[in-house]
């Protein structure tokens, strides 16, 4: 075994040596250590595919020539200034924006093979494979079970042996199961802000969506309840991809596995997390994210 | 590059500031370590090799000062991209200034030791040019950092290699002096010493230099040869 491990270090220095290897830069060494694979963009499988996106909200152009792949299964956040496009392009996923009068959209968004603004979309069904929760927590004013099982219902499930059995599993996944159980037929609006923001998480998955939009989730929790929404999206990750808008910097550091940084409707530059946080390649991110002035 | 792109936080580019600025005063202070050693050396100064020795106690606290800075840096400011890399930066160098301190340290003991056995001075000129060379080393990699110059601190790395070699043919001449006469050898092995530190602290300063390339272009560039040093800078 020892042995093994002298070739192995072996063949990774003598790796970095061969002049055969390519300009990697040096840290790449820094995937070796940790014990997640480094990551990049180029080996994800690919959920969503956005190309050449435009969109306009009547005269005003919000997203400039948008093109991006969104990895399947990952954490995918989008930073930036406010008004720099980052929720508009998060509300085109599941068509969000063709609510609001006077958008004109075009280029084109695939979920896997689908494309999402083709003329024959069911956007009901769209919107089951795309769930979204927003900033402010949301909770219809029901008991907490009423609440998760809405969705099922609304899909005609009936039988309440499996109404209960997706309450508990999507409470139990959205990390509430423990607080809740005991008062399932309490009114939702009861519960805290990060009580209802992660009921509202158990509600949106309780259908089993393919992805899950994130608006700026936890901006109006306080630390505690934040942490454990971030906690709780490290989790859901391994079924779901999930796409997370925010304005702390911070957040998208500690939760995401690729960042988009976007300013006035354009992508700047996506890459994957500790990358851009460490050696952004463009200046204008690098000003961004440590805070200086444009 | 010579400062810090202003952030909008003022109170942030103070901190940095003053973290850079004492890096760059504990290195002159460790220069002149450096340089007092080699003169206590080769004017067989005793009271200037002493008070060397005294000035470690200072490094050491600016080493322990500037790093606590740092981390306060990084609890309550979490910086991130270049402001990240400086940091890292900063903690790394000072560590090597420290020992570049020490070894100035140690040379200055070698020298009243020497005085004191007031034996040859005859090898003294290939010691007195490696000093020379490991001192031009030190100042232009604190000179890279002050000016946060990759460019310079990649020719002040390709220095390094040299103080091997001159390292190597000293090692060379002090084995003969110790073989044509046994009495010198306990003169001759604090000589060795000396060798030893000088190409040491060539060996921080090279390391104080990946640490300005690592800053100012995001690249690790440890453990490789100069010309590969070169390829990922100019690469």
């Amino acid at each position: 075994m020892p042995q093994n491990n002298v070739t192995e270090l072996e063949n990774r220095t003598g790796e970095r040596h061969a002049p055969a290897a390519a300009p990697t830069h040096a840290m790449n060494l820094g995937g070796l250590i940790g014990n997640e694979p480094r990551l990049d963009l180029e080996n994800e499988k690919v959920c969503l595919r956005v190309e050449g996106l435009n969109l306009h909200y009547g005269g005003k152009q919000a997203l400039n020539n948008v093109s991006m792949t969104i990895p399947e299964k990952r954490v995918t956040a989008f930073i930036g200034p406010s008004g720099c496009g980052k929720s508009t392009l998060l509300r085109c996923f599941n068509r969000m924006n063709d609510l609001i009068d006077n958008v004109r959209i075009d280029g084109r968004i695939a979920l896997h093979d689908l494309d999402v603004y083709g003329k024959d979309v069911n956007v009901a069904d769209l919107r089951r494979r795309i769930g979204m929760v927003f900033q402010k927590p949301n909770p219809f004013p029901k008991t907490i079970y009423d609440n998760v099982a809405y969705g099922l219902r609304i899909q005609g499930i009936r039988n309440r042996r499996v109404l209960d059995e997706a309450v508990e599993r999507s409470l139990k996944s959205a990390a509430l199961w423990p607080e809740v159980k005991d008062r399932l037929n309490d009114n939702a609006m009861g519960l805290s802000g990060g009580q209802q923001q992660r009921l509202v998480i158990a509600r949106a998955i309780a259908i089993e969506p393919e992805v899950l939009l994130l608006d700026e989730p936890a901006s109006a929790l306080d630390p505690i309840s934040t942490l454990k929404i971030e906690e709780l999206i490290y989790e859901l990750k391994t079924d779901y991809t999930i796409v997370i808008v925010t304005h702390n910097m911070q957040q998208a550091a500690r939760v995401s596995d690729y960042t988009a940084y976007m300013y006035l409707g354009e992508m700047i530059e996506y890459r994957d997390t500790g990358t851009l946080f460490t050696k952004p390649r463009n200046k204008m991110t690098e000003d961004y994210i440590t805070g200086r002035y444009g | 590059m010579s400062s810090i792109p202003k952030h909008i936080s003022k109170q942030f580019d103070n901190e940095l500031e003053d973290v850079r600025s004492r890096v760059l005063a504990m290195g002159g202070l460790v220069e002149r370590q450096l340089e007092n050693a080699m003169q206590s050396l080769s004017n067989s100064d005793s009271a200037l090799a002493q008070s060397v020795i005294e000035t470690e106690v200072q490094v050491n606290t600016m080493e322990v000062s500037i790093d606590e800075e740092c981390t306060r840096i990084l609890a309550r400011r979490q910086p991130t991209a270049g402001d990240l890399r400086l940091i890292t930066a900063v903690i790394k160098t000072i560590t090597d200034l420290e020992r570049v301190g020490d070894e100035a340290e140690k040379i200055a003991r070698m020298a009243i030791d020497l005085i004191e056995q007031q034996g040859s001075r005859s090898y003294y000129v290939g010691i007195s040019n490696l000093g020379q060379l490991a001192m031009t080393i030190l100042h232009d990699a604190l000179d890279a950092f002050a000016r946060m110059d990759s460019g310079a601190a990649l020719a002040t790395a390709g220095m390094e290699p040299k103080s091997d070699e001159q390292y190597g043919a000293i090692l060379r001449e002090l084995i003969t002096y110790m073989m044509e006469d046994p009495r010198s050898i306990s003169s001759v092995i604090d000589a060795v010493w000396v060798a030893r530190s000088l190409e040491r602290i060539a060996d921080h300063s090279r390391n104080i230099c990946e640490y300005v390339i690592y800053l100012v272009e995001g690249k690790d560039v440890r453990h490789i040869s100069i010309a590969q040093m070169e390829q990922e800078v100019r690469g």
